[in-house]
This record gives structure tokens, sequence and C-alpha cells, in this order.
């Protein structure tokens, strides 16, 4: 017999598929990252106008949400280590809290200053 | 006299659910409700128990779910809407209906090297372990298995890596490890370091959360990728 998600349904188990989707989010934006540095070996003009089409609303939702990607796989890295590496105590959901915190008040940050 | 409406695997690998009505009883455990099923209803639902007090480890079983003690669950605390569905534990080949086969689960606490190896004969001395130090404060947080398997079934790294040695071997081990009086922990900490040992948990915590004695697998898992870590800077294997 294989368990379905009612078995999977703890907020542990979140936190993995948490950073697991991070991760991959973020390993298939970073071809997009170096492909847009790559553009300045165009040029001042190519990189510029790539900056412009950045500005656009969308772009910068976009941003807001690889802002909340990376915190949360940062955080999620952080929590795992603090487990793992350090005395074992009951504090795994503390250090769930703190990262989901930690990751939301980074993305409103972020988002304070897009305005 | 109110009911429960309760779904019971029947069968092996394959197989479906049978619906049964079972009284409805007050402080009534997910035992007494299989208990009466093939007592009164069915008398060929097979199913595994023993003590009936959460201290055997037979009677696990996957409720509404998840896996879970039988014999300590209350119908109360499980029902959703006046019903249950009750399964074999996952992870485990399933020999009749609600009974699997466990010998795979505890060849694997073998494999951990899960059993006590220690120096001293009969006719020496005890071995004098101080309650209070902090091998044997390790050991006691996770002393208290009783096997029933509900760790492994609710692990994933077991569904997808069939050889992985699971939480209750691990945990064993690490008991061991913590053990002043145990001589195999060299060839301990290497069994348990291959990539079906300790380092292949993703730390979901499944085991953690559905231990019904409220162990922490994880916790000792954690122990032992630290220990392994230590033993390879060392070159021990």
């Amino acid at each position: 017999m294989k368990n379905d998600f009612r078995a999977r349904n703890h907020p542990a188990y979140w936190a993995f598929i948490v950073h697991r989707v991070s991760g991959v989010a973020l390993a298939l934006f970073l071809p997009l990252h170096f492909w847009a540095l790559g553009q300045a070996l165009h040029g001042e003009a190519g990189l510029e106008s790539f900056l412009r089409w950045s500005d656009q609303p969308t772009v910068k939702l976009a941003e807001v949400a690889l802002v909340l990607l990376l915190a949360a796989h940062l955080t999620g890295g952080l929590r795992l280590l603090a487990l793992e590496f350090l005395a074992w105590r009951d504090w795994h959901k503390t250090l769930l809290a703190l990262a989901a915190g930690i990751t939301a008040a980074a993305g409103l940050a972020f988002l304070l200053n897009l305005t | 006299m109110a009911t429960l409406r309760v779904s019971v695997w029947r069968g092996q690998e394959s197989g479906r659910f049978q619906e049964f009505e079972v009284p409805r009883q007050e402080s009534q455990s997910v035992l007494d409700v299989v208990t009466h099923i093939q007592r009164a209803l069915d008398p060929t639902l097979a199913y595994r128990f023993s003590c009936r007090v959460g201290m055997c480890g037979s009677c696990a079983m996957t409720v509404n779910g998840r896996a879970r003690w039988t014999c300590r669950t209350h119908v109360d605390k499980v029902a959703v809407d006046g019903r249950l569905e009750i399964a074999p534990l996952s992870n485990l080949p399933v020999v009749k209906d609600l009974v699997t086969d466990m010998t795979l689960f505890f060849d694997k606490w073998a494999r951990a090297r899960g059993r006590f190896r220690g120096a001293r004969t009969r006719r020496d001395d005890f071995e004098r372990v101080p309650p209070d130090s902090a091998a044997r404060r390790l050991a006691d947080a996770a002393i208290e298995c009783i096997g029933c398997g509900v760790c492994y079934s609710a692990c994933d790294v077991v569904a997808w890596n069939p050889d992985y040695l699971g939480p209750a071997a691990l945990n064993r081990a690490w008991t061991l490890v913590n053990d002043a009086r145990d001589t195999d922990n060299r060839a301990r900490l290497a069994a348990v370091a291959g990539d079906a040992g300790c380092h292949a948990c993703h730390t979901h915590m499944s085991c953690s959360e559905r231990c019904p004695k409220q162990l922490s697998p994880t916790a000792s898992i954690a122990g032992l990728k630290r220990a392994t870590a230590l033993a390879a800077l060392k070159g021990e294997f």
C-alpha cells in the first residue's frame, strides 16, 4: 500500500515541499539570470534595453516572487542546518515559523521598495 | 444506537475496501472496531494484535490515511462524520487484509547492527552508567520504541528507496551508539552511513510526527549523520 496526501499533511512535510520546489524554481531561473547578465557583453545598449524591459509591473511582481523563493530556500536550508547540526531540542515548529516569517518579511520589504 | 461506517481493506496488494456498520460505543478504540467486525460480522477478517495496551507494537494500521497504533487510538479522535477507513500499514507487503509482513522491517534492524554487543561476561561486574550522563540521556530519549512500524509506514524515503533502513532501525542504532557498554560502534556507523542509511533521510519528519510513543527518530537520524561524518573525518571507515 502507498501513502496519500493524508499521511503527508503536516508542517515539516510542507516545509520540505517548499524547500524542494523553491530550489527547482531557482535552478530553472539561473540560466535566465546569466543570460541577462550576458547582455552586458554585447555593449551598454543591449543591457540597458533589457533593464528598461524589466521595469514593467509584471516583471517587478515576478521579482517579488523570486525574492520569496530565495528567502524561502535560504531560511529553509538554515532551518535544516540548525535542526541537524545543533543539539536536538523541541523547536522544529518554531524554526518553521521563523523561516516562514522571515520569508514573508523579505518579500514585503522588497515589495515596499518597489513603490 | 449510533453506528460507525467502516471501510476495511480486504485482500493483499490488490484488493478493495469492504463496508461494515459497527455499533458506536463510549471510549471505543479503533482496535475495538476491528475486533467487533471479526467477531460479530466477518470471521475471515485478518488482523494482528496482542497486548491491547500500547506495549507490544502489533496492532498498527493505517486509519483514515495515517499510520497509527489502533489499540490506543480512540474512535472519537479519528472518525470523520462517523466514518473510518482502515487499511494495512503502507510500505510493507500485505499478507492478508490488515496484516503486513514485518520481516523486512526487522531485517533492517539487523542490517543497521541493532544488536547489542558488549565485552563483559556474566562473571564480570555490572558496567556503571550514570543515568544523567550526556550519552545515556540521548539513549533514553530514543529507547522506548515498541517496534510498531508506524514510522516506517509513514516514511516517504522508504517508499522511494526500498533499501533505506528506515527510521526505527536507525533509531535503534542511535541508542546503541550512545550505549557506553557496546563495542560494535565502528561497524555500526559504517553500516548506517551508506546510500540506504542515515544520509538518505530528507527530514520530512513524518516518523516523528506519527510515532505513537512521541519519539523523534529524526533526532536519532540527525545524531547518526553527525556521528558518521565525524567518524569519516577521523578516517575510521
